[in-house]
């Protein structure tokens, strides 16, 4: 198989490549940003010029006003970058975890645990 | 020449930092995990590493999708850490250890392997905590050589090519004419996956095999694709690659064998598999 055929899907799974790498860039770029306090406080002044400022598309930005994870990733967010994004809300891997997989927090805690068991 | 003593592989998680930072490792929920680590705090005392590198990725906090290397090697005098945005405290600095740095730098681009350089090196919590579930007390005693490997965007570098980096780090330490004791550290994995309606993934089975396999079959990950291994453990589970490249660096010299010191699994720490392991090599 060469690299340029599509590889099989994993369910519920975007590995971050390319094209998404493409599509996302202005998004992870602002997350990216919030490493800074500044620019955190900034983002929360404005949230409209601080997405003009990055130039997100429209699909960005719908998606950061919902602050729904997977239209993020669908608009090409990482979630390495969408997580400093996540924090200025200070939402944890849990939060994000059941907002996406659509369950209540304690439910998704419960499944990691059984995990393990 | 120098003395390679030894590997070790921990999970990193931001979580662990803000736990230790507020002194919670005896509650509940996070002592099964430093439970494990006094065994192997243990015998780096008695050890005494002079030197670690780090194998470990960074998340956004030194690389940015502008410029984002396949394998990217510290040769800094310092290494700062920094704020990462997701609220956990802020590291003192670390010393580098710039003639190893060069050394690891110079044999690894004589075996072919196109690195970046930097001198200048944000660290993020991948690397830095580590060393604090090591040496928890008082003051870092070692230097150390960050080796930074891509696990952010996609193509990552094969498993045997981070295997074949791994083998030449631990060639380039080996060769290193120093008195000094060197360990390896990965730090990354084991499964888990933080997006997508597969959030949550964890994989016990496979990690535990996985964790296993470095004791006797150094090279068993490499049959694995990428691809298979994010099915396997999840899209952030494929940080395992730190922890093949760091086996791989042992496996060098006439006694390529190592012996397990100790290991340690728990789930879950955060949405993380945390896995922890100690190979003396011999």
């Amino acid at each position: 198989m060469t690299a340029s055929q599509p590889l099989p899907q994993i369910p519920g799974t975007y590995p971050f490549d390319g094209e998404l790498a493409r599509r996302g860039y202005a998004l992870n770029k602002m997350c990216f940003s919030f490493n800074s306090a500044n620019n955190r406080a900034e983002f929360l002044r404005d949230e409209e010029a601080y997405m003009d400022k990055y130039g997100l598309t429209e699909p960005q930005a719908a998606a950061i006003r919902a602050k729904n994870v997977l239209q993020l990733l669908d608009a090409g967010g990482n979630a390495y970058y969408l997580a400093k994004f996540a924090g200025i809300f200070g939402l944890d891997m849990q939060d994000i975890g059941a907002q996406q997989t659509g369950m209540s927090k304690e439910q998704f805690k419960a499944m990691l645990v059984a995990a393990g068991q | 020449m120098a003395t390679l003593i030894g590997g070790l592989g921990t999970s990193h998680v931001p979580a662990i930092g803000g736990a230790i930072h507020k002194g919670l490792q005896q509650e509940a929920y996070w002592k099964p995990f430093f439970d494990g680590y006094p065994p192997v705090q243990r015998w780096l005392a008695e050890k005494k590493p002079d030197v670690v590198v780090i194998l470990y990725n960074d998340h956004g906090l030194n690389f940015f999708l502008d410029k984002m290397p396949t394998f990217a090697v510290g040769a800094a005098e310092v290494y700062n850490n920094a704020d990462e945005g997701w609220g956990i405290p802020t590291l003192p600095p670390f010393k580098g250890n710039v003639d190893l740095s060069w050394h690891i730098i110079n044999h690894l681009v004589d075996k072919e392997f196109d690195i970046t350089t930097c001198q200048e090196m944000l660290v993020d919590h991948a690397c830095t905590m580590p060393l604090k579930l090591f040496w928890p007390e008082g003051a870092c005693p070692v230097t150390m050589v960050p080796i930074c490997i891509n696990t952010v965007q996609f193509p990552l570098p094969k498993p045997e090519r981070v295997y074949a980096l791994g083998r030449a780090v631990g060639e380039a330490i080996a060769s290193w004419d120093s008195d000094q004791k060197v360990a390896v550290i990965a730090s990354g994995g084991l499964s888990h996956q933080l997006e997508g309606e597969r959030a949550g993934f964890l994989n016990k089975e496979f990690d535990l095999q996985f964790m296993e396999s470095l004791v006797s079959n150094p090279e068993w990950a490499t049959q694995f694709s990428n691809h298979e291994l994010v099915e396997k453990t999840g899209s952030q589970g494929i940080e395992l690659l730190m922890w093949l490249a760091m086996r791989a660096s042992l496996a060098v010299g006439s006694t390529p064998g190592v012996r397990k010191v100790h290991s340690h699994y728990h789930i879950p720490i955060s949405n993380t598999a945390a896995g922890l392991i100690a190979l003396e090599k011999f």
